[in-house]
């Protein structure tokens, strides 16, 4: 009886508290990265394979204001808006003339951006990775650790942020447009939505979203050109988990599979603690091919 | 095929060929060309060559997928490098290096991961499919990379080529000519036996669900177990092709399990032409030529990826047949 006791004292309870925490805080990173995943996808049957690439991008144009104008916020601001301008370029040019097409032909094309951006990325930036400052550098005590209060504040300005969406969606003129689209497309063309304008729209919130995710996790980060493929698999996982096009639960699925992560790396090498995020696709596919938070249809 | 039939509607005066006496020929040509080129080109391109034929079989297995289940797999570098560590593993084994046993374990290997990969992703609709097989090529990837003990990390294993035997007939070492045309003959027999498979019931099926799943379903075709033996097949001959270049290279390197290899793959099929089987070949001919080109005139480092990145982004909307698109009726028939 003696070894169940042993196991629970075992289980250091402070380590798992601080997991917690920092698995609540890169959950919430992740789900602003896979809400603008699932938008697009939700909206323009899209798998935008460069989305990592802009959250990429959008880190070292983070990098790039914030070593011009020297604030953070602004920085963030400037970011977000530059590729999301980007963004809506990039619609236009590779994936407006495939509307129509097969769905495969946007996979090959999102990807063929990813790979050009990446390698882009790779010769402009060089290998070395880049750090940029946390802008408040507050700490509370968490146990044993200093914690910063920045984690918090990320944590807090991204829900902030996917709520912002959920209100724009909501209450907007645009966003209820997405919303008619989203539902019936031709529909939607018929009573004079312009769609083609609205599928940009939405790529470029997607791009902004991506860029602001990617500017906020910089300063723990740091920001180098791969960092990309990390984050686009991790947020396509948290896409399937959550179910396709569903934006509650792509929220839900992101914490939940950065908590899963976080607890997995007390016990493993950082770099295996991936694989449990994998386990939890594959045990999704196998029991809920249609994701875990499905809306009942 | 010497009983290639004639025409029957050809005007008189003019001899025309059958659709196959062409193809025949045609083939004998590609292939006496590609016999002789060793012979003729100096050592770095033999062996650039080869390894095109290589990347070319990687891309045709691949093909099987996308030109003709009309699915896209990201996952192909898992089995390509299952194929080229499995290869390695016999080869570091068993002693002295046998080929054949090599490539039986490349096999093995790829079958399992192809096995398992298949069972999962066919479980989702086309465009899950392709986020699936690359979620797990990288889950081989990590489990290659940190699984320092067996696979060697990061740094990869190195091993002999082994000999070319035939119990109790020839048992020769490979020379760089030899081994160009021990994968020649390799690749043309993939290319003989896909397209066979291509061309039959088996492989109508696959155009079938291609074209639509739906309908497919309700003719009563199990689409599943389709798409789960098509996937199957093709890791099988990607699996093959990892076996071949760790034969000619003499390593196993994880870079290779990394999903770009997949990426390229795709690059390849798209550029050559989709659904051709030989156009693949053919883009990853092109692909590595540019690559090799680039490399030459502006220096090692330059990200040759932007360039022909931007190629296939401007031939998938502009040229979404690849070079050999005119062909494709033709070379299929």
């Amino acid at each position: 009886m003696g070894t169940i006791g042993e196991f629970i004292h075992a289980i250091p309870v402070d380590l798992l508290i601080i997991q917690t925490v920092n698995g609540i805080v890169t959950g919430m990173i992740l789900a602003l990265v896979a809400s603008g995943l699932t938008l697009i996808f939700g909206i323009m049957d899209v798998v935008n394979f460069a989305h990592g690439e802009l959250f990429m991008l959008g880190a070292y144009m983070g990098v790039i204001a914030f070593a011009t104008t020297g604030n953070f916020w602004l920085a963030l601001l400037l970011a977000a808006l530059i590729v999301g301008i980007f963004g809506a370029a990039l619609q236009i040019v590779t994936l407006r003339p495939l509307i129509g097409r097969d769905p495969l032909n946007t996979i090959l094309v999102t990807f063929g951006v990813s790979l050009v951006l990446q390698n882009f990325a790779l010769w402009q930036f060089g290998p070395v990775a880049r750090k940029i400052s946390a802008p408040i550098s507050a700490e509370f005590t968490l146990f044993y650790l200093q914690y910063p209060w920045y984690r918090i504040v990320i944590a807090v300005l991204s829900g902030a942020i996917i709520g912002a969406l959920w209100l724009f969606l909501k209450y907007n003129k645009f966003g209820v447009w997405v919303r008619a689209t989203t539902q019936d497309r031709v529909m939607a063309q018929a009573m004079g939505i312009p769609v083609p304008l609205v599928y940009t729209g939405v790529f470029a919130l997607g791009a902004a979203m991506a860029a602001a995710s990617g500017v906020l996790f910089a300063p723990f980060g740091g920001v180098d050109s791969s960092m990309g493929l990390q984050w686009v698999l991790e947020a396509f996982i948290v896409v399937v988990v959550g179910g396709m096009g569903n934006l509650a639960g792509s929220i839900v699925a992101a914490i939940f599979i950065s908590l899963l992560e976080a607890y997995a790396a007390v016990w493993l090498d950082p770099s295996q603690a991936v694989i449990v995020s994998f386990v939890v696709l594959i045990l999704t596919l196998l029991f809920r091919p249609t994701g875990l938070f499905a809306a009942p249809k | 095929m010497t009983t290639a039939p004639l025409d029957k509607t050809m005007p008189l005066g003019r001899t025309r060929l059958s659709h196959s006496a062409t193809f025949w020929i045609g083939f004998s040509v590609v292939m006496a060309l590609l016999i002789v080129a060793p012979l003729v080109l100096p050592p770095f391109w033999r062996g650039f060559l080869t390894e095109c034929l290589i990347w070319g079989l990687l891309a045709m297995s691949s093909d099987l997928l996308i030109g003709y289940t009309g699915i896209v797999s990201f996952g192909h570098s898992a089995f390509f490098g299952l194929g080229m560590y499995g290869a390695a593993a016999a080869l570091l084994i068993v002693s002295p290096p046998n080929l054949w046993l090599a490539i039986v374990f490349g096999l093995g290997a790829a079958a399992g991961a192809a096995l398992c990969v298949a069972y999962f992703s066919t479980r989702l609709r086309d465009i899950y499919f392709a986020i699936t097989t690359l979620i797990f090529a990288q889950i081989f990837y990590v489990i290659i990379f940190t699984w320092t003990a067996v696979t060697g990390g990061e740094n990869g294993l190195i091993f002999d080529r082994p000999h070319f035997s035939i119990p109790h007939l020839v048992n020769v070492p490979f020379n760089s000519t030899t081994i160009h045309w021990f994968v020649l003959a390799v690749v043309a027999g993939s290319y003989l036996f896909l397209r066979r498979v291509t061309q039959s019931p088996f492989g109508m099926v696959l155009q079938s669900i291609r074209e639509n799943e739906a309908r497919t379903r309700a003719i009563g075709y199990p689409v599943e177990r389709y798409k789960i033996v098509s996937v199957m097949l093709s890791g099988l001959f990607a699996g093959l092709a990892g076996v071949l270049y760790a034969v000619q290279k003499e390593f196993a390197a994880p870079d290779f399990v990394y999903f770009l290899t997949s990426g390229e793959a795709v690059i390849y099929n798209v550029m050559g032409g989709i659904g051709t089987l030989v156009g693949p070949i053919l883009g990853a001919g092109f692909f590595q030529l540019m690559r090799q080109l680039l490399a030459q005139f502006f220096g090692d480092q330059f990200p040759y990826l932007i360039p022909l990145g931007i190629i296939f982004i401007a031939m998938i909307i502009f040229l979404p047949q690849g070079i050999l698109g005119f062909a494709r009726r033709w070379l299929n028939r």
